[in-house]
């Protein structure tokens, strides 16, 4: 499979100043992300996450080491809009993202800045709207929607520009639960049915759990990185770094430490339920 | 309760005044301010008021709104009319008591000073009340346009503009907010003399200042991430394109203009 982004012993580190020593926030990482697949990338707060995908659209320079995207190395300044377009971003607080008064105006925003012919830009505007399903709210005021719905355009505004792959850091941090799943089902959905690469950085494992590749990280590295049935299988090792498998493993787990014949594959709500419903019904035909 | 505030003065609506384009607007404006200036006489005047009180109509916008918004100007033109009645010397004296001294001249002179002002700012109005704040700036950019030869910041003028325009409601929010925090752990804003009340604004303006850096930091973060790298190369979706109507309303204030000054010429 072809790599979007791949990064080479990938260093960031704080440079000492009067009142602080050094910090090393990322250490020597190897990572590579493959085209269409869903990644998330789980780490407490301070694990680099959040500087490990500013690197991937160049909007923080490794201090060692190197990121590529597409081939492209991200410290070279005459390609970092062609990174950029590729690579968009989404961020937790969807206020400080949005730039104009009228939604449609705000969409627009990217495409401009790319410099495409007025039709073109109207045609990317009204898909992008229409996949995150805010076409009908082209002409509102931002400030007027509610947190979930900004969210939603805020992502219209990235994919506008038609990117490979979207960065979302911690698209639902700020959301009621609603608008937290709309969000989530807006990722998969452009992972399955778009073809567009997903990045997803998180602190919530339930939302590992649609992924195709889960990276827990810890410390500037990467801690764990398998499918997410591999990684929380390994709770031990999870809670080490201070996180939780998600309540539907966590059940599992505790039903088979009680002696029940569980499977530990079980991840979604629907999954676990079959899985317990099945060994009860085992259990009463006994 | 701070959200209440209107943002900007625009009220929407259809009209054709609506409908002109916002450079159009601008231009029609500064023509009529300048066809002001020229007018002398009571004829010109009555004709300057018919045209406003014309465009006024047309534009449907309500005599309680053009009230509210002279309010605010109300003493400057109180002070000027006090200022030409008693300042203004002339030979047809109408009162004397002392040194003061009321002439007819001094009061026709204010008469005409007052009604000037108040056109020029209702005036005004027709375009505030008519334009979005986001088209005026818009039309602005593409009036100053030129002005980026000599190197004048013209689009980013135009962005700061618009992202202000754009945080203005944010930031109302954020206030709201920060103000009961305070209230809620027994800040006092209501009392106190004027030293006292300066005072209790502190705990509102530094959290305010605080995320309203944090956020202009994100939110730079975010415009470099949809590749925003200055006006260069820009382009827009919605193309300001003058129509006809814009032309015909062009025409009228041109052939305003040339009445006004038709109307000085003969009437001296």
């Amino acid at each position: 499979m072809e790599n979007i982004i791949k990064t080479e012993k990938l260093e960031f580190v704080y440079a000492a100043s009067d009142d602080a020593p050094s910090r090393i926030i990322l250490n020597k990482l190897d990572l590579e992300i493959e085209k269409g697949t869903f990644v998330t990338i789980i780490g407490h707060n301070g694990s680099g996450k959040t500087t490990l995908a500013k690197h991937f659209n160049a909007i923080l320079l490794p201090t060692g080491g190197r990121v590529f995207v597409k081939g492209m190395d991200t410290t070279d300044e005459s390609l970092i809009i062609e990174i950029r377009r590729r690579v968009g971003m989404v961020f937790q607080n969807p206020d400080n993202q949005i730039v104009a008064t009228v939604v449609e105006e705000d969409v627009a925003f990217a495409p401009e800045n790319l410099g495409y012919p007025p039709n073109e830009i109207r045609e990317r505007v009204d898909e992008a709207l229409k996949i995150v399903g805010m076409y009908d709210y082209r002409e509102h005021a931002p400030h007027l929607l509610s947190g979930g719905q900004k969210q939603r355009i805020a992502i219209a505004g990235v994919l506008a520009m038609r990117p490979e792959c979207i960065v979302f850091d911690e698209p639902t941090a700020m959301l009621d639960p609603q608008g937290r799943e709309k969000v989530i089902n807006i990722m998969h959905d452009l992972r399955n049915n778009h073809g567009v690469t997903v990045v997803l950085i998180t602190h919530h494992m339930d939302e590992a759990i649609g992924a195709d590749r889960l990276i827990v990280m810890s410390d500037g590295e990467i801690f764990l990185d398998g499918t997410p049935r591999d990684v929380f299988l390994q709770t031990e090792k999870l809670q080490e770094t201070g996180l939780n498998i998600p309540v539907t493993a966590q059940l599992l787990h505790k039903l088979k430490d009680d002696g029940f014949d569980v499977s530990l594959n079980a991840l979604t709500i629907d999954e676990c339920a079959e899985t317990i419903y099945g060994e009860l019904y085992a259990n009463h035909k006994n | 309760m701070l959200k209440d505030i209107t943002l900007g003065q625009y009220f929407p609506g259809k009209t054709v005044v609506h409908r002109l384009d916002p450079r159009t607007k601008l231009v029609l404006m500064i023509a009529y301010i300048t066809a002001l200036f020229i007018a002398k006489g009571l004829f010109a005047y009555l004709f300057m008021f018919a045209v406003l009180l014309t465009c006024l109509t047309i534009s449907k916008i309500k005599p309680k709104a053009i009230l509210r918004g002279l309010r605010p100007v109300f003493i400057i033109i109180i002070f000027t009319v006090v200022l030409n009645i008693f300042f203004i010397r002339g030979e047809t004296i109408l009162f004397k008591y002392g040194i003061i001294e009321i002439t007819a001249e001094g009061v026709i002179t204010a008469v005409f000073m007052a009604s000037r002002l108040m056109m020029l700012i209702v005036s005004t109005f027709l375009l505030t009340y008519t334009t979005s704040p986001i088209a005026l700036t818009n039309g602005l950019e593409k009036m100053l346009n030129p002005l980026k030869k000599i190197k004048l910041p013209v689009h980013e003028f135009a962005m700061m503009m618009s992202i202000a325009l754009r945080f203005i409601p944010t930031l109302i929010e954020e206030t709201d907010k920060i103000i009961s925090a305070q209230k809620s752990r027994g800040a006092d804003f209501e009392t106190g003399g004027l030293i006292k009340r300066a005072k209790s604004v502190l705990p509102i303006i530094v959290p305010l200042f605080i995320s309203a850096f944090r956020r202009a930091d994100e939110l730079a973060t975010a415009m470099e991430s949809r590749c925003y790298h200055g006006g260069e190369g820009r382009t827009s979706m919605k193309v300001l394109r003058l129509s006809p109507i814009d032309y015909i309303a062009l025409l009228f204030g041109a052939a305003i203009v040339a009445s006004v000054i038709l109307l000085g010429i003969y009437t001296n």
